[in-house]
C-alpha cells in the first residue's frame, strides 16, 4: 500500500455554508439505507399497519353507525372517506417520527455516529439533511401504502387524490425535520417520553375522526396551531376534491416548519460536535 | 529527530502557538505552543485529564479554540474546517465504528462522507484491510471483533481518505499486550511510510517506540519538549533502583536513603532511587544494614522524566 504525497489542498467551493455543508448528504442517506437492511423488518412494517387498523375498524366499524360527515368546505362524505385521508396524514407523520426521533436519539447519544461523521469532510447540514431524507422516505412509503389501500376502498373520491403524494412528502419531510430538531435537544430516556407524551393527543384531537367544529373556538385555535391539523385538512382537501386557497396556507405552514426544523437540527449538531 | 537540516527546511504541518481552550472557566488547555513537521511522529504524553484530548480535538478541527493561534496544513481550522477535516485521519479515544454496517461497509460509508468515488475507495477499502490484517474478516459484523481488531479498523477506517496526517488518541488504551504490539507494528509501518503521526498517550513504552519527539503535558500546560532519549538523559539518570521496604516502612527508609545516589523518589508502594549504576546503589543499601523486600534495577523511561517534572505519577 502506498500514501500519496502532499496533495494541494485550499478553500476551492464556495464559502457560503462552507463550514456546515459539504453537498454531501447522499452520502449519510445511503449509509442509512444499508444500515436499515439489519433492522427489525417487524418493526418497520408494523408502523405501516397501524393507520390501517384505524381505518377498517373506525371507517369501516363505526362509519357504519356514523353515517356521513360534512367537511370543512362543506362537502358531506361517508365516514369512512372523512377519516381516511386524515390517516394518510397521520401515517406519513408516524414513519418520519419514528426515524427522526427514536432512531437519531440512539444514533447520536450511543452508537456516536454523528460524532464520527463530523470528523470528515462533512457538515451538520449534510448530516441533518441525510437523517432527514431517510426518516422523509420511511413517511413516504408507509403513505404511498395507505393511498393504495384508500384507492382499493374507494375513499379516494377525486383525480386530485394523486396530488396527496406530493403532500405527503412536504407533511413527511415537516415531522422529520421537526422531529431531529426536538431530538438533537434532549438527553434522557424520560425527555423521549415527552415526544410519546405530545403525539398521542396530536394524532386524537387534530379533526382526524371528527370535524373540528365539535369544538369551542378557543380549542379550535389550540387544534389550528398543531401541525397535524395543517396536514389533515390538506390531505382531505386533495382527496375529497375540495381545493381551496386555504391549501396553499397549509402548505406554507409545512414550508416553516421545515425551514425551522433544519435550522435548529444544524445549529445544535455544529454546537455538540463541532464546539 | 533526525532531520536534515540543509537545504529548504518543510513547513510545518500543525503550528500551534499560545494555544487556549477553556469551559466554563476551567482552563483544559492553557497556551502550549508546539509545530509537527511533514512525515514526524509526534506525541502528547500526560495523565488523564491533561489536555490532550482537547488539543487532538482543536488540531482535528472539531473544536474551536478559546485563544491562541493555530495552522493546520498552513489553514485556520475556525474558517477551513471541512477543508482541513478532508486531510486528517482521525482515530478517536474510544471506538465509535458503525455497529449497523459490516466491517467492509464501515470504510466505504466513511470514503464517501469525503465524497470520494465508490470505485476508488472500494478499492483502498480492500487494501486497508490488508493492511489491518482484516481481510478475512471482510463481510463480519463490527460486534463480532475483539478490542484489538476493532482498534485495527478505526485506524483503516482512518486512513481512508489517504490522510496527511493521522491523529490517534490514546491509540492501545485497554487493549492486552499482544494486540498492542500488533498495533504498534502497523503504525511503525506507516510511520516508515512517511505519514505523519500525531498521537497522545499516557503510555510511555509507547511513546518511546513510536514518537520522535514530544511534548510532556499537565494541567494543560507543556512541561518539558524534546526526543524520548533527550527527556531521559535530562531530566533522569541512566538507570533506576526500584527498592520496596513495605508500605509502612517506605517513607521513613526514604528518607534514611536520602544522598545515595542523584535522587530519591519516594512512592507509597515503593522507593526509587537514580543514579547512573544501580546495582552498586544497591550493594551500598545492604551495605548499610538496610534489606529491601525486593529489588529491580532498570532503565530510565519516560514515566522517571513524568515524575520528576509533575513529582506525580502517570498512571495512577
Amino acid at each position: 500500500m502506498t500514501f500519496a504525497p502532499t496533495r494541494p489542498i485550499g478553500p476551492a467551493r464556495n464559502r457560503f455554508l462552507g463550514a456546515v455543508y459539504a453537498r454531501n448528504s447522499s452520502a449519510v442517506m445511503s449509509r442509512g439505507l444499508l444500515a436499515t437492511r439489519s433492522s427489525n423488518v417487524a418493526i418497520v412494517v408494523s408502523g405501516f399497519f397501524e393507520p390501517v387498523f384505524y381505518l377498517l375498524s373506525m371507517g369501516i366499524g363505526l362509519g357504519a353507525l356514523v353515517g356521513t360527515v360534512v367537511t370543512t368546505t362543506g362537502q358531506e362524505v361517508s365516514y369512512a372517506a372523512f377519516i381516511a385521508p386524515a390517516l394518510l396524514a397521520v401515517s406519513a407523520m408516524n414513519g418520519a417520527i419514528y426515524d427522526s426521533t427514536w432512531n437519531v436519539f440512539f444514533k447520536m447519544n450511543y452508537a456516536k455516529l454523528y460524532e464520527g461523521m463530523l470528523t470528515t469532510s462533512l457538515g451538520p447540514l449534510d448530516v441533518a439533511l441525510g437523517e432527514i431524507a431517510l426518516a422523509l422516505l420511511r413517511g413516504v412509503l408507509y403513505a404511498l401504502g395507505f393511498l393504495i389501500v384508500m384507492q382499493s376502498l374507494g375513499l379516494n373520491l377525486s383525480w386530485t387524490a394523486i396530488l396527496a403524494l406530493p403532500a405527503v412528502v412536504l407533511i413527511a419531510f415537516g415531522f422529520a425535520s421537526l422531529g431531529m430538531a426536538v431530538t438533537s435537544y434532549l438527553t434522557t430516556f424520560q425527555q423521549m417520553d415527552w415526544i410519546n407524551f405530545v403525539m398521542l393527543p396530536m394524532f386524537l384531537f387534530s379533526a382526524t375522526f371528527y370535524p373540528l367544529s365539535v369544538y369551542p373556538e378557543p380549542i379550535q385555535w389550540i387544534v389550528q396551531a398543531l401541525p397535524l391539523w395543517h396536514g389533515v385538512e390538506l390531505i382531505r382537501g386533495l382527496t375529497t376534491g375540495a381545493l381551496s386557497m386555504a391549501l396553499l396556507g397549509h402548505v406554507l405552514y409545512y414550508l416553516v416548519m421545515i425551514a425551522i426544523g433544519l435550522v435548529f437540527t444544524t445549529s445544535r449538531l455544529k454546537k455538540l460536535f463541532l464546539d | 529527530m533526525a532531520r536534515v537540516s540543509v537545504g529548504i527546511v518543510p513547513a510545518p504541518v500543525i503550528t500551534a502557538s499560545a494555544l487556549t481552550k477553556t469551559y466554563k472557566g476551567f482552563s483544559a488547555v492553557d497556551g502550549i505552543s508546539f509545530e509537527v513537521a511533514p512525515g514526524e511522529s509526534f506525541g502528547l504524553l500526560g495523565p488523564n485529564g491533561a489536555g490532550k484530548s482537547t488539543t487532538m480535538r482543536m488540531v482535528g478541527a472539531v473544536s474551536t479554540r478559546t485563544s491562541g493561534e493555530l495552522a493546520i496544513l498552513g489553514l485556520d481550522p475556525d474558517q477551513y474546517g471541512p477543508e482541513i477535516r478532508s486531510q486528517l485521519g482521525v482515530v478517536p479515544q474510544s471506538d465509535n465504528l458503525d455497529m449497523e454496517l459490516r466491517v467492509r461497509d464501515n470504510l466505504i460509508v466513511y470514503g464517501r462522507y469525503f465524497g470520494l468515488p465508490r470505485a476508488q475507495v472500494a478499492k483502498r477499502a480492500d487494501e486497508l484491510l490488508e493492511f489491518a490484517q482484516l481481510a478475512d474478516r471482510a463481510k463480519s459484523k463490527v460486534d463480532d471483533l475483539s478490542g484489538g481488531m476493532k482498534r485495527r479498523l478505526t485506524i483503516a477506517r482512518a486512513l481512508i481518505n489517504d490522510p496527511r496526517i493521522l491523529l490517534l488518541d490514546e491509540p492501545t488504551t485497554g487493549l492486552d499486550p499482544q494486540a498492542r504490539h500488533i498495533l504498534w507494528d502497523r503504525l511503525f509501518r506507516l510511520k516508515e511510510q512517511g505519514t505523519t503521526l500525531v498521537l497522545t498517550t499516557h503510555y510511555m513504552d509507547e511513546a518511546e517506540q513510536l514518537c520522535d519527539r514530544l511534548v510532556v503535558v499537565d494541567k494543560g500546560r507543556i512541561m518539558a519538549e524534546g526526543s524520548p532519549a533527550a527527556l531521559i538523559r535530562e531530566y533522569s539518570s541512566r538507570e533506576v533502583l526500584e527498592v520496596r521496604f513495605g508500605s509502612e516502612r517506605n517513607e521513613a527508609l526514604g528518607e534514611q536513603l536520602a544522598g545515595i545516589g542523584d535522587r530519591v523518589e519516594v512512592l507509597p508502594d515503593r522507593v526509587l532511587i537514580y543514579s547512573s549504576n544501580g546495582e552498586a546503589v544497591l550493594e551500598r543499601i545492604t551495605q548499610l544494614g538496610h534489606e529491601p523486600i525486593t529489588s529491580l534495577v532498570r532503565r530510565s523511561s519516560l514515566e522517571d522524566v513524568f515524575l520528576r517534572l509533575t513529582g506525580r505519577t502517570l498512571v495512577e
